[in-house]
């Protein structure tokens, strides 16, 4: 485990290296090969206004890199650009694609701290500072977070066997101009929305033919209703995570009106004031912390595996396609057979379709199994972490 | 993998003993608590807890599951804090103090519903127990209903407040919460409801019975003791003399405004000023307060969510490893919500209400300065109209009529024997408000202490459970 520690790179408490656990020996050779020769991670970022540069840093042996060591610097847009251009290439139909980094969001942040702007007139020195502060570490935090998760998808690319060896990636990784790549304009968009539409139409129709590969059959349904699940437990965690930053807001303004109560007594009561206020300050920073460590570890971890699931089911989806394709080719064939006319013609589609199909259920198989894997450990890790995490809290606490 | 954790215990032996912690705090520990610093609480005696202790043992009676066996110590845990809201009145501890020889003891309880509909109402049982010699008898109880409550405030108010004398407002009127009870919801919120104004009204009675001049009133005699007692209709929210109250409300905002005194006394300009500054603080205070109350409501029922849901992930994974730490979690989950729970339970009943009583409470002082305001005004206005009568009879005198004379000199004889009578009261008010401020004062730093320590109590509470949930938690680690 600890010699893959180089792919993971400060990839956060999110992915676990497939190669740590030594079930499938593939996955280990394959990962233990490649382990130096192409380290990808975000070396630094940059907040302008609106739009946030990441700097990629690529350190490879591979032959087709000029250099060994380089870095570019790369917006939002890119990530997701090369993400779709692994999801339009054919060729990849059989991979699970790693999830696209979600945009980053500093509005809700961003209004908060206009806010504070605004009222600031209204509230005592110390408060304003403390709540500045406050809304600046929330900044921070989420800061952090979307450098992670650009980082893990750089990173998962690096590591898939096949997906490494992109063109499309290569460039993203070396060109050190601006790729200009424009986000979607209004019509692309709706395009991409009416793709999404009868892809999932196609999908419902699909879904209904029963798979002859048991093994199939079964991811299928499992993935399915892991994915509702995921999707519902990733909501709740969210509702219960903000409920808890509103209970520590609360504290923080309890303790400062409990400390202005005490400055202010002039009987012994101002003892008791300060103490209390002291005692629910404490209370804060462990409450927001812990709400911190539930965010980054439950959260993070339910999000991201609901991208992911969702990739799953988009490579199953695929192959359900490509089974029907295949199945619709084989009528084909035996119409034109039983006709005698463009045969040849409907023998090569046959054997493309056959093909394709069985070149995507290999893979597939390969991947889901991988998948489960990763899904498995990175689990079991994050929660390890969050429960020695609550337990240092609960020691803090305490004294 | 032996785990030590450090915890800090109040007193006792490694066994969760639940029900001495809640007693022994009650007791002896009071004294100490009053002088030292709270935080002592704290540091009382440190413990190490290691995985082979006698505590492991209890939870770890089974093999498979462990963390779902100990139930138990936490449910016994939650007992004896039930106990401390309901004996939410700060009787006890006054007779522990023994302070001055005040021997009274009233308690709210038993709220029954009587009749049906819309006439329906609540009544309590208000029992006293007492050795003074005030009463008739030592232990006797009465049963009243809400506006009986309303109706004693209304009579001491309307006798006291004007001379001076802080009277403690009575609990709020609540035409929502009432007309949830009248119309038959037996359900969580209308229970809370009854409860919240059982205590409030408890506090009600034993802040009047405190104050020294109240407790001898003869309203307050037969509140107390006669079992049938004439229904206070003045008080219905839309009667006749509930409009009539707003709008003599009403006028005397705007007449307080008018007024100017000049105000000769530095100790009352002082008071007013840490009195104003004290009702702001303290509001803002209890804004906040009950906003953490709601919001840990809301964390508490967002975990159980999150606790099924985490718990439904756990039954689709394949990997049973997985889905029994999920499920783990779920549970871990699950006591974490009760401990929000109980947490916002206690923060509620203890200090919000307080807080709020004291809102109310500053409200009626700051009346009561009011009132010494308007006492001095009249007492400026006859000096005015003296003043002028004493013209008017120069000039009387001047113009020469003497039976007009005779009837100028003894209407101004009858104006100067009001003035010196609104002269007297003002003296008296002045007085009488400086003994109740100081009187006041002293009850509010010894409340706010009493409830401030019960809180910290509360919260060592809450810290045992905790050291139980991170045995769980521990235990959970360990299964990896």
């Amino acid at each position: 485990m600890r010699s893959c520690y180089g792919l993971i790179c400060g990839c956060g408490a999110l992915w676990d290296v497939v190669s740590a656990l030594p079930l499938q020996p593939r996955a280990v050779n394959v990962d233990l090969q490649t382990d130096a020769t192409l380290q990808v991670d975000i070396s630094d970022a940059l907040s302008e206004r609106d739009k946030v540069k990441f700097t990629v840093h690529t350190k490879s042996t591979l032959p087709n890199f000029k250099q060994n060591e380089f870095s570019v610097v790369r917006q939002h847009e890119e990530f997701i650009w090369l993400h779709d251009s692994f999801v339009e290439n054919e060729e990849y139909a059989g991979y699970i694609i790693p999830p696209a980094p979600p945009r980053p969001d500093f509005d809700a942040s961003r209004e908060k701290l206009q806010k504070l702007g605004e009222g600031e007139g209204s509230m005592t020195k110390e408060e304003f500072t403390k709540m500045k502060q406050e809304l600046e570490a929330e900044y921070l935090a989420i800061f952090k977070k979307t450098v992670a998760m650009h980082e893990v998808f750089l990173c998962r690319v690096a590591a898939h066997p096949v997906l490494r060896k992109d063109l499309n990636f290569h460039v993203f990784l070396e060109y050190n101009q601006d790729l200009s790549v424009r986000g979607k304009n209004k019509k692309e968009k709706l395009e991409d929305f009416f793709k999404n539409v009868v892809k999932s139409a196609d999908g419902v129709l699909v879904a209904g033919v029963k798979d002859v590969d048991d093994f199939f059959e079964h991811e299928k349904t499992f993935l399915l209703e892991y994915h509702n699940r995921v999707k519902d437990a990733s909501a709740k965690s969210d509702r219960m995570i903000r409920s808890h930053k509103n209970a520590a807001d609360d504290i923080n303004r309890i303790a400062s009106s409990l400390y202005t109560l005490g400055t202010q007594d002039s009987t012994d009561l101002c003892k008791f004031f300060l103490k209390v206020s002291e005692l629910f300050e404490k209370t804060r920073k462990i409450e927001s912390r812990v709400a911190a460590d539930e965010d980054l570890k439950l959260a993070d971890l339910l999000k991201y595996y609901l991208r992911e699931s969702q990739a799953a089911k988009d490579l199953l989806y695929r192959r359900s396609r490509a089974l029907v394709d295949y199945e619709n080719a084989n009528k084909a064939l035996d119409k034109a057979r039983a006709k005698n006319r463009d045969v040849l013609q409907a023998e090569t589609s046959q054997q493309l379709c056959c093909h394709k199909f069985e070149k995507i259920s290999e893979s597939a198989k390969q991947e889901l199994i991988d998948f489960k894997t990763r899904r498995v450990a990175a689990f079991r890790k994050n929660l390890v972490e969050l429960a020695e995490l609550e337990l240092k809290h609960a020691k803090v606490t305490m004294t | 993998m032996c785990v030590c954790v450090c915890v800090c215990v109040q007193s006792g032996p490694a066994s969760l003993p639940a029900e001495d912690i809640s007693t022994n705090s009650n007791g002896p520990k009071q004294d100490s608590l009053f002088d030292d610093d709270p935080e002592d609480l704290f540091a009382e005696a440190t413990e190490e807890v290691s995985l082979d202790s006698p505590e492991r043992d209890v939870l770890l009676s089974d093999g498979p599951s462990p963390a779902i066996t100990p139930i138990t110590p936490p449910c016994s845990l939650i007992t004896p804090h039930i106990d401390m809201f309901t004996h939410c009145s700060f009787d006890e501890i006054e007779e522990e103090e023994g302070g001055d020889s005040f021997d009274m003891h009233i308690s709210v309880s038993d709220p029954e519903k009587v009749g049906d509909g819309m006439n329906a109402y609540m009544a309590y049982k208000v029992s006293t127990k007492t050795s003074m010699s005030l009463f008739r008898s030592q232990d006797f109880s009465v049963k009243r209903r809400f506006s009986d409550f309303l109706g004693l405030h209304s009579k001491l108010a309307s006798k006291y407040l004007h001379i001076g004398y802080i009277v403690p407002p009575a609990p709020e009127k609540s035409i929502v919460g009432m007309t949830k009870v009248k119309v038959g919801k037996e359900d969580q919120s209308s229970n809370e409801f009854v409860e919240k104004r059982r205590s409030a009204l408890e506090r009600y009675l034993m802040r009047t019975v405190k104050h020294p001049t109240l407790l001898k009133d003869p309203d307050v005699l037969q509140f107390l003791e006669s079992s049938e007692l004439p229904r206070a209709v003045s008080t219905q929210a839309l009667s006749s003399a509930g409009i009539l109250r707003m709008v003599n409300k009403a006028a005397e905002a705007v007449n307080k405004m008018t007024i100017k005194m000049n105000e000769s006394d530095a100790w009352f300009e002082e008071k007013q000023q840490h009195f104003d500054n004290l009702d702001l603080q303290l509001r803002k205070l209890h804004a906040s307060v009950e906003s953490l109350v709601c919001h840990r409501r809301e964390l508490s029922v967002n975990t159980a969510l999150f606790a099924k849901s985490a718990a439904m992930l756990g039954n689709s994974e394949d990997h049973t490893a997985l889905s029994r730490a999920l499920s783990q979690l779920a549970e871990v989950e699950e006591k974490i919500d009760q401990l929000h729970q109980d947490q916002a339970n206690a923060d509620f009943y203890c200090f919000s209400e307080l807080l709020g009583d004291y809102v109310r409470l500053i409200t009626a002082v700051k009346g009561v300065f009011d009132h010494r305001m308007k006492t001095w005004q009249k007492w400026q206005d006859g000096q005015i109209l003296l003043q002028k009568k004493r013209e008017a009879e120069a000039k009387l005198q001047f113009n020469n009529k003497p039976e007009k004379l005779q009837q100028a000199k003894d209407e101004m004889r009858e104006l100067e024997g009001k003035v010196q009578q609104g002269e007297r009261d003002f003296e008296l008010i002045s007085k009488t408000i400086r003994k109740e401020v100081s009187r006041f004062e002293k009850e509010r730093v010894k409340d706010f202490k009493t409830i401030i320590i019960k809180y910290l109590e509360s919260l060592v509470q809450t810290q045992q459970k905790q050291k139980v949930k991170n045995i769980i938690i521990i235990i959970f680690s360990i299964s990896y």
